[in-house]
């Protein structure tokens, strides 16, 4: 019982994978935030006497082919990748929750409608969508935002309207009624809330994906323009460069992989610590 | 005394499918009136109708009216209907395990029935929460204000719905098979309390059970449905001492006594007939022992029956 005076995140760290993955995270996230202070450099300016140079005690993840440090472009790709994706994501939950719990509160033909387009784009892969929109607003960090919360948006739509569908029937939403509850408290008191825990760990579920669909916009070069650095973008200048340079597209190659798979650990310890499964198989 | 419920000759329908017909029933102050009956029997749409709560479930009242305090429900407006319910009328829920919030502490739960309904402040509502846990017997109310749901018994959670049913000072509460989820020891607690609730502050109670050892336990006038219809209606004695009814006869047989030789249980063979399929005449004679031709033909009518009513075409032979 003690346990449960935690929030589900902190209980999370409990669990030695959920320690590990959570505090990587915790370091990217930190670095990107407070990146001027973490490095003498600056990701944009070109020195290129010390182009190519491998990892020294100068430089610890070497340079690029214009002599940027790589460590440092590394952590402001940071900044690039995680805020696009995670603010994508963020709209994406947002809108998604809205549009599910609407379909799934009014039912009849603007349920129908909703759950045939979001069908619709669930039946595209996700890379396409993004492909498509991108090709349409224009590359950028924008563009790439609201490509990545498009393509997500089925996901959460999905998952937030069939959370409602069963809360609707249940024995407290009667009760509530029974006791004089209005149609707001009902929805914003009760249904939401109940909702809302899997639709956040499937979000951040969704941020690791996110993250691979930024870097993969960035490689086609869709995503943040040059020279702001992103993960996916460095690895596309260093593709060319494998092996010539090869630490400047393994390292933000390693950058994205760790913290993907550090996402979903620290996603799986989280559902683990809230019950979620658990809470699934009482609603049924 | 002028009741404070009276369904009279109410039916009800859901779709084409005519669940109810010409319910009658009384409930004054201070009394606590049973409704029993198989599932199927119509129980908790009875429930439904007398809280107006029938629309939620696409159901309609086709015939009659049901009045509390005297007004008639059919005639109030969606928000005055909302008013009554948890301010005028409480309600107990079946299964007390899904009863509650699992995401809201049980505290803030009690709380914002007396905060929509009595328009107290957060804190005169949390202390209005607390007395009524205390009065509920619940040990430590203060800690158990700020556990979680998932936290508690079955049968703390039901004394939980019941201080939710109470926190809007109603003068009726209705108690949907409040007993059928818990344990034996647990239920004769919870019949206790609501037992001891009725007569400390004059409340009316709606009992629905489909169990006749509760009803012998607390009720003062009982109500016996079967597939939608009325069949018995009488103070509990008299049910109890000569009940009317064959189908009232089968259900009390169904209780177990003690002393009672091993097999000599008795249940009502068959089901309760779906609302589609309702029987012609009296809907009770495929399954009762005394049926006649005129059974099968003949719908009996609620005729006197001492102090109360019962329809059955055996009713002057039995009477003896």
């Amino acid at each position: 019982m003690s346990g449960r005076a935690l929030p589900a995140p902190l209980r999370a760290f409990r669990r030695p994978l959920g320690a590990v993955a959570g505090g990587w995270l915790a370091a990217v996230i930190l670095a990107a935030l407070f990146a001027p202070l973490l490095t003498p450099y600056d990701y944009d300016i070109q020195a290129l006497k010390e182009a190519y140079q491998p990892a020294s005690a100068r430089h610890w993840l070497g340079t690029d082919e214009f002599g940027r440090d790589l460590l440092t472009r590394l952590i402001y790709g940071a900044r690039t990748s995680l805020s696009v994706s995670g603010i994508a994501i963020a709209l994406s939950v947002a809108c998604g929750m809205t549009l599910g719990a609407a379909a799934a509160w009014f039912g009849g033909w603007f349920d129908r409608a909703v759950t045939v387009v979001v069908d619709l784009t669930w039946s595209f892969p996700e890379i396409l969508i993004a492909l498509i929109l991108v090709a349409i607003i224009g590359p950028g960090t924008t563009g790439t935002m609201v490509a990545i919360s498009v393509a997500y948006l089925a996901q959460f739509t999905r998952l937030t309207r069939a959370q409602i569908l069963t809360l609707k029937s249940e024995t407290f939403i009667e009760a509530a009624r029974s006791l004089g509850a209005g149609n707001a408290h009902i929805l914003f008191r009760h249904l939401l809330p109940n909702a809302l825990a899997p639709v956040l760990v499937s979000a951040m579920l969704a941020t690791g994906d996110a993250i691979i669909l930024e870097a993969t916009l960035g490689f086609f070069g869709l995503g943040a323009q040059p020279p702001v650095p992103s993960w996916g973008g460095m690895m596309s200048a260093g593709s060319a460069l494998v092996f010539k340079a090869p630490w400047i597209i393994i390292f933000p190659g390693l950058a994205v992989a760790v913290t993907v798979v550090a996402i979903n650990l620290f996603g799986d310890a989280l559902i683990a610590e809230l019950d979620i499964r658990a809470r699934m198989r009482r609603q049924v | 005394m002028s009741a404070l419920l009276e369904l009279s000759e109410v039916s009800v329908s859901i779709g084409r499918a005519a669940l109810l017909e010409r319910i009658s029933l009384r409930l004054e102050p201070g009394h606590i009136l049973g409704l029993v009956g198989e599932s199927g029997s119509g129980k908790s749409l009875t429930a439904m109708a007398a809280m107006g709560l029938l629309p939620l479930i696409g159901g309609r009242v086709t015939g009659g009216t049901v009045r509390f305090d005297g007004q008639d429900i059919a005639a109030m407006t969606d928000g005055q209907r909302r008013a009554l319910r948890g301010r005028r009328i409480g309600f107990v829920t079946q299964n007390p395990m899904t009863a509650l919030d699992p995401v809201q502490r049980i505290g803030a739960q009690i709380d914002v029935v007396s905060r929509l309904h009595l328009g107290l402040s957060r804190q005169a509502a949390r202390a209005r929460t607390l007395d009524l846990l205390t009065q509920l017997r619940i040990p430590e109310a203060a800690a158990v204000a700020e556990a979680w749901p998932h936290q508690l018994s079955g049968g703390m959670k039901q004394r939980i719905v019941i201080a939710m049913a109470l926190a809007g000072d109603p003068d009726l509460i209705v108690a949907d098979e409040p007993t059928t989820a818990l344990d034996v020891t647990v239920q004769a607690q919870i019949i206790q309390i609501l037992g001891a609730l009725v007569r400390e502050r004059g409340l009316a109670l709606l009992l629905i059970t489909h169990d006749m050892g509760v009803v012998a336990q607390i009720c003062d006038r009982v109500a016996v449905l079967y597939a939608g219809r009325l069949a018995e209606e009488n103070a509990v004695d008299p049910i109890f001492a000569a009940p009317a009814h064959p189908y009232t006869r089968a259900l009390i047989g169904c209780i177990p006594q003690e002393g009672m030789a091993r097999g000599s249980l008795h249940g009502i063979p068959g089901a309760v007939p779906g609302a589609l399929q309702f029987p012609p005449g009296c809907r009770f004679h495929p399954r009762c022992p005394q049926a006649s031709a005129l059974c099968r033909a003949t719908v009996p009518p609620l005729t006197p029956h001492g102090a109360g009513i019962a329809a059955c075409h055996h009713l002057s032979v039995e009477a003896r």
